[in-house]
């Protein structure tokens, strides 16, 4: 068994991310060989724990061995096991592109703040306590501000402000949400709340439907959904591209906890509860999609263009999300899957095209270096965002029709409207950038550093995408089996061991 | 005791959200510093308002007042004690940097103004 490797993917960042800055901090290629090692060896950790977690039921770690519900417990299911492996191969993009092109040399302390940022998202994923969550949220915030102003700048400054003042906000009121779920249930460990609510007195059901409003709002300012999106765009397209990428993962840990606080802890069957998140989530879900695929169209910058193809995924994952059916969660897990490897992408390419040009503007500029290439993974990345024949994109989103065939006039309507409207805002903008170029005559031949690490990066993130087309199959019936596990909790809450339950 | 300490919170919590609509840095912070301020009570008064009982066990103790949200505001009050500390230190950087304390993105309106 695993017992112990379930908290690796917190402690080991957590070592290695204080030695870089004591012992490293002004050699950046000690930094570089350590930080990469360290996400290599968590991609380790979690292909172990993957493995692990598909063949046996949900596994819990009690952390100075107090049992549940009175320790703080971390739980390995298949759904934190799959969220794990992703972050970590995203890191490992991340961390080679950034190595290539020099971003970590551009400020001090790249590699200790992305380890610290890695070990706030594992945790985030593996904790089973709902206040360590909150825990978890703050340690990914506060590495996310030192790299969302990495190399700083006025512009990128500003937007960090902006960016901490939400987060404080979000955070205020998570505390708000857990301080009113404690007063109703007594409780903070996830599994306890589950079988707390679904024994509730009728008296105390507005109290928990109110914290569980609260939860699901502070979800959806981490994952952009309408009308709580505001802070993304500026934030995304302000921090430094590599950084926007990894930012990928952070939307999905919004995503993530949405799905397992509405699966578990605030389910559509208790009667406290019913069908309240999905009739909050569904229209808020279609307008983020809507008002994606339309920041896509009238973007004026290329990072911009990436932060609302960003928003646009997220849409697309809470309108499944919302049916509350294994079916619509294993699509939606799926398109996750795609769009995080795919937004990430699109924020490398874009920083590539923005370095080459010396700005980020959205218009017919003079050839750039290495042009066809970055041209040819553009084209690509944006067949697979826009939900095209033949990548993933279109799977995911042909799946997440399938599975919401309920309410096909409506959801088919948006997904299919904002997918024409993306098709045309990435048309516009590949054209723009590659093609009319030539009208603007030959300037000097660009030259630019070739990077090939920066290539085989966002290359490497777009097999990923190949491999998920290839083995959409297998993925999809790995998934199934996540889904139908998700939404019949009981042997997640039975590993818990809670006294006076079976 | 109760409605008192309601109205603590309440009075605490719109004023943090009033500061907090000001376009300038330092009325923002003292807005969230009010917010956290007010859930830190919220928190406290989640364990159910008792006087004069002990929170660790005791032998002459008639009863006990929750000790874990008193735990949960202990670690509410250093994280939110930290993030203060970085926003102070980011408005810093922003103000020194750009000129001005203005919290929004509105550039142009911003250049257009001054030039007026």
């Amino acid at each position: 068994m695993m017992y112990h490797w379930i908290i690796a993917p917190v402690v080991l960042p957590a070592i290695i991310a204080p030695l870089i800055v004591l012992v490293m901090r002004n050699d950046l290629t000690l930094q570089r060989v350590f930080g990469l090692a360290s996400t290599v060896a968590l991609a380790a950790i979690a292909a172990a724990l993957l493995i692990s977690a598909s063949h046996n039921p949900p596994e819990v770690y009690l952390l100075g061995n107090w049992p549940a519900p009175f320790g703080i417990v971390l739980m390995l299911d298949r759904l934190s096991a799959m969220m794990l492996m992703l972050t970590a191969l995203l890191a490992i993009a991340v961390q080679l592109y950034v190595i290539s092109t020099n971003w970590d040399a551009k400020g001090r302390h790249f590699h200790a703040l992305f380890l610290f940022q890695m070990m706030g998202i594992n945790g985030a994923f593996l904790t089973g306590d709902a206040f360590n969550l909150f825990v978890f949220f703050e340690v990914l915030l506060i590495a996310s501000y030192g790299l969302m102003i990495h190399g700083a700048g006025k512009d990128r400054l500003r937007a960090g402000v902006q960016y901490i003042a939400f987060n404080l906000i979000a955070s205020t009121l998570f505390l708000f949400a857990l301080a009113t779920i404690y007063a109703v249930t007594g409780t903070l460990n996830m599994a306890d709340i589950a079988v707390k609510v679904a024994a509730l007195p009728e008296g105390d059901a507005a109290l928990i439907r109110v914290a569980a409003v609260l939860m699901l709002s502070v979800f959806a300012i981490k994952g952009a959904l309408v009308p709580l999106q505001f802070w993304l765009p500026g934030t995304y397209a302000n921090a430094p591209g590599p950084v926007a990428a990894l930012f990928a993962i952070m939307t999905k840990v919004g995503a993530y906890a949405i799905l397992r606080s509405a699966t578990l802890m605030f389910p559509s069957e208790s009667a406290a509860i019913g069908t309240l998140i999905a009739d909050i989530m569904l229209p808020a879900a279609l307008v983020t999609l809507a008002v994606g695929s339309i920041g896509i169209l009238g973007a004026t910058t290329l990072p911009r263009l990436a932060a609302f193809s960003g928003i646009a995924s997220m849409g697309t994952i809470f309108t499944a999300f919302a049916a509350q059916t294994p079916e619509a969660t294993s699509a939606a897990l799926y398109y996750l899957l795609h769009s995080t490897l795919a937004t990430a992408a699109v924020f490398l390419i874009a920083d590539l095209v923005t370095d080459r040009r010396g700005n980020a503007t959205l218009s017919a500029q003079p050839r750039i270096a290495q042009q066809g290439l970055i041209a040819a993974l553009f084209f690509a990345n944006a067949i697979a965002l826009a939900g095209m024949p033949p990548l993933s994109g279109f799977i995911g989103k042909l799946m997440v029709l399938d599975a919401l065939r309920a309410d096909a006039a409506l959801i088919w309507t948006v997904i299919l409207a904002s997918s024409f409207l993306m098709v045309l805002g990435f048309g516009r903008a590949g054209s723009t950038l590659f093609w009319k170029s030539h009208a603007t005559g030959e300037a000097a031949e660009p030259h630019h550093n070739p990077e090939p690490l920066a290539f085989i990066a966002i290359g490497g993130l777009l097999a990923g995408l190949v491999l998920l087309t290839l083995f959409a199959g297998p993925v999809k019936d790995w998934l199934d089996a996540t889904a139908a596990a998700l939404h019949a909790p009981a042997a997640y809450i039975g590993a818990n061991n809670l006294p006076g339950v079976n | 005791m109760e409605a008192l300490i309601a109205i603590a919170i309440g009075t605490l919590t719109a004023s943090g959200v009033y500061l907090m609509l000001r376009q300038r840095t330092f009325p923002v912070i003292i807005g969230l510093t009010l917010l956290s301020y007010a859930v830190n009570v919220f928190i406290f008064a989640a364990g159910r308002l008792v006087p004069g009982l002990p929170a660790i066990i005791a032998k002459d103790a008639a009863g006990y007042t929750d000790p874990l949200p008193q735990a949960l505001v202990l670690t509410a009050i250093v994280i939110s004690f930290g993030m203060t500390a970085v926003i102070v230190l980011m408005a810093l950087g922003s103000w020194l940097e750009s000129g001005h304390d203005k919290v929004d993105m509105d550039d142009e309106k911003d250049e257009q103004e001054t030039r007026a």
